[in-house]
């Protein structure tokens, strides 16, 4: 126990230790939170009037953000399926960094929930009646509850244990890696249910908004891998192959593509038929009754899927600076994709036919923006732990953490 | 390279100390951060003691787990705090059905005109926010042959109605039997009673919006700030479940006047509505005129698809051609006579057309 706190004593130090771009990053990254939160503060104070979301589009950007971390954390196991089922060995020593990435998703994902509420200081109304299994968001909450506790148990376990210089016990965390695989499928699934499972909203009424989750958050989850690992190895002493980095290009080459074929079979039903429920859908695309807010986005979305696409389909996108622009195209294309393109247009029109439109105003975007950046800072100060830990720089008997730097300059 | 920043040996060896440089430009750090995180709280300032919850309020029990003490209690407090802010002394009950009573709702779109005098005399009777502007129904303008609401106008906005040409759909919560909106909340703060009536415990909702997003009739209302409705316009005859004002960030809708028709009364909006196209009652009574209703006219739901079972039928009652049925006739030739050039007029009052957005979206500043 003593040696234990002794361990989250040593980490907090050094999540404070670095060099001068390590402050000036984590400076920015705390700076923006406080922003955020200054910014929830006059939302706590005066209402979601305060957002741009009405009685008619009631869910809107923090709904969005939530959706694409969400989809962001289940792609973590696009990490941990090569590495265990075909036991890749270069993904293995990745894994952690994929699951503390997912650590930090959900962390995201639930305080984007949390700001969403009317009435946050009632969530305890959740543990007094909990209305399971009715609703699909009381199965959300216990999926994501669940996968947190899981990445948590993990990568702490592993992480210790490196600390402590021993070898993991395999029964204490192949089980539970095995288990978290499946379990970042259902995270993703039921947040899908969450919309599909709405019969007033035919929009999201439909049998593939679910895989259509899933393939694009292992599309985005991964291409995110690819650049933060990038930073990783440029950074710290941490060594990253280049074949790593191409089995997750496979991956989210592979997901993008089943992504827009589900896309366009999608665009297809909606058109085709021309039926009266594809308001939203044309709305959403062309624009309705001369109100197209989303158009350009959604466009804009799609065009970069596919620039994306074509760049990794080509042997070219080997080249790494190629595979990162291509990765940060797909990555805010899928953000735009699920959130202007996936929550809100399904409040357009409304069940009843009339149409709002829907534009976040800056203290949500600032409470949005505050969000990232916190979640950001979580990650940065836990790969700032476990790379020294990992690398056996930091051991129960070893060195101060200021005597191995981060920086190789 | 290593660059180092921090001074000193970064951890505290054995019984060691910071040098003192150390030690101040930590303190600093810390006295920094400290300030930065009070200015990002700084906004909480403005809540005021209505926003902090009363111990007893915040442990309050949801309403199916109150014991008959427990509701005398929180009634107490609901009065305390409705006369504190409102400056009137509210008759609030918990008012429960009544045994052998289901109630429905029938309208008749032939004789509607599209007034919207239901809509104001509903914002009245159930103390609904006048700023935000908040309204339990909504009255479209329907072009003739189609009951496409999209094609529908909510905004309509003219000097006389009725429009020949059009007719015109008032809806509101439909009490479906089998509500989506019960199905999604995840704290059971919405229930269908035993009367069918839907109900919230606006003591209960956290605000998620889940219910407002399955809604197919676009029922429900979300409180997305303080709301406020001017001294004096405060109707006092309240229930719990029903009419007593609610708070920021609950949702809120049409619950049938539970406190009027449990009581024996109609609804607020039958009683204002001066052609007679609303008809409320028991359906269990086979001799109540909603049973007649049900059985004699061709009645049906609006999206009967969503599978939602409305408590809430329309019917065009057309024996005779539009304009020769005597009853409507007679009802016109006496509203006619009744109200003169008043007759057709929308309410003006109030705003006739429901405002595009709530209007008092946050201008940055404080909230009155
Ligand atoms: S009309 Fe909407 S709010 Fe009313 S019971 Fe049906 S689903 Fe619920
Ligand atoms: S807004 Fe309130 S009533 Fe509606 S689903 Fe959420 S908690 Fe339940």
């Amino acid at each position: 126990m003593r040696t234990y706190l002794t361990f989250l004593y040593r980490c907090f130090r050094l999540s404070f230790v670095g060099d001068w771009r390590y402050y000036t990053w984590m400076f920015v990254l705390t700076a923006v939170s406080l922003l955020g939160l200054n910014a929830y503060c006059k939302q706590f104070v005066h209402g979601l009037v305060t957002t741009g979301m009405t009685d008619q589009v009631s869910w809107g950007l923090y709904i969005a953000n939530f959706t694409f971390l969400v989809g962001m954390a289940a792609a973590a196991v696009m990490l941990v399926i090569p590495a265990y089922i075909y036991r890749n060995r270069e993904l293995h020593h990745l894994v952690i960094f994929g699951e503390l990435f997912a650590v930090s998703a959900i962390v995201m994902a639930m305080l984007f929930v949390t700001v969403d509420l009317g009435r946050p200081e009632r969530f305890l109304h959740l543990l007094r009646r909990f209305n399971f299994p009715a609703s699909m968001l009381t199965w959300d909450i216990i999926v994501l509850n669940g996968y947190l506790l899981l990445n948590l148990h993990i990568c702490g376990y592993l992480i210790y244990c490196a600390y402590r210089g021993r070898r993991p016990g395999k029964l204490f965390y192949i089980p539970f890696v095995f288990v978290a695989m499946v379990w970042a499928i259902t995270i993703h699934t039921v947040t899908a249910f969450l919309y599909s499972g709405l019969g007033s909203r035919p929009f999201w009424n439909s049998a593939v908004v679910a895989p259509r989750f899933l393939a694009s958050a292992f599309s985005a989850g991964p291409a995110f891998l690819i650049l933060t690992l990038q930073v990783l190895r440029r950074f710290t002493a941490y060594e990253v192959a280049d074949r790593a980095l191409m089995t997750l290009r496979g991956i989210v080459t592979v997901a993008l593509a089943i992504n827009m074929f589900l896309l366009g079979s999608e665009a297809f039903t909606e058109f085709y038929t021309d039926a009266a429920h594809g308001a939203s859908a044309k709305y959403l695309f062309l624009g309705l009754h001369g109100r197209s807010a989303l158009v350009p986005w959604i466009w804009v979305s799609i065009a970069m899927n596919l620039v994306a696409m074509t760049i990794l389909f080509m042997p070219l996108s080997r080249r790494l600076a190629l595979l990162n622009a291509a990765c940060v195209l797909l990555i805010v294309g899928i953000w735009i994709e699920k959130g202007m393109g996936m929550i809100i247009p399904a409040f357009v029109p409304t069940p009843l036919g009339e149409i709002v439109e829907y534009t976040p105003t800056l203290n949500e975007s600032l409470v949005s923006l505050g969000i990232w950046a916190f979640g950001l800072l979580l990650y940065t100060i836990m790969v700032r732990i476990t790379v020294p830990v990992l690398a056996g720089r930091l051991r129960e008997n070893g060195t101060a953490p200021a005597e191995e730097g981060v920086a190789h300059a | 390279m290593t660059v180092r920043i921090y001074e000193g040996s970064g951890e505290p060896a054995g019984g060691g100390s910071m040098s003192r440089r150390s030690f101040l430009r930590t303190g600093t750090a810390a006295a920094g951060g400290i300030t930065a995180l009070a200015a990002a709280l700084s906004p909480l300032r403005e809540l005021t003691s209505d926003d902090i919850p009363s111990v007893e309020s915040f442990v309050q029990k949801h309403y199916k787990e109150m014991t008959p003490k427990d509701m005398e209690a929180a009634l107490a407090r609901i009065r305390a705090r409705v006369e504190k802010r409102c400056g009137v002394r509210p008759e609030i009950r918990d008012i429960r059905p009544l045994d052998g009573v289901e109630f429905v709702y029938a309208l008749n779109l032939s004789r509607c005109i599209g007034c919207r005098k239901c809509v104001h005399a509903c914002v009245a009777e159930n103390n609904q926010s006048r700023s935000p502007e908040i309204q339990y129904i909504r009255v479209i303008e329907m072009p003739r042959g189609t009951l496409d609401v999209e094609q529908g106008n909510h905004h309509y906005d003219r000097p006389k109605v009725p429009d020949e040409g059009h007719f015109y759909l008032p809806v509101q919560c439909h009490q479906c039997a089998n509500p989506p909106c019960v199905r999604v909340c995840p704290v059971e703060a919405t229930w269908q009673e035993p009367d069918g009536i839907t109900v919230i415990d606006y003591d209960w909702c956290i605000g998620c919006r889940y219910c407002e997003a399955a809604c197919p009739y676009w029922a429900r209302r979300f409180n997305f700030t303080q709301p406020r409705i001017p001294a004096g316009q405060i109707n006092p005859n309240m229930s719990y479940l029903s009419n007593r004002p609610r708070g920021k960030g609950v949702m809120e809708k049409c619950h049938y006047c539970l406190h009027r028709t449990r009581t024996g009364r109609m609804p607020a909006c039958l009683e204002v509505c001066p052609t007679g196209s609303r008809k409320f009652g028991n359906v269990l009574d086979p001799e109540s005129e909603v049973s007649y209703i049900l059985r004699t006219k061709r009645v049906f739901v609006l999206k009967e698809e969503a599978g939602t079972l409305p408590r809430f039928f329309y019917y065009f009652d057309e024996r005779y051609p539009r304009g020769l049925d005597p009853e409507a006739i007679e009802i016109e030739r006496r509203l006619r006579a009744e109200e003169g050039d008043a007759y057709g007029a929308l309410p003006g009052a109030d705003g006739p057309a429901p405002q595009r957005v709530a209007a008092a979206r946050w201008d940055g500043g404080s909230v009155a």
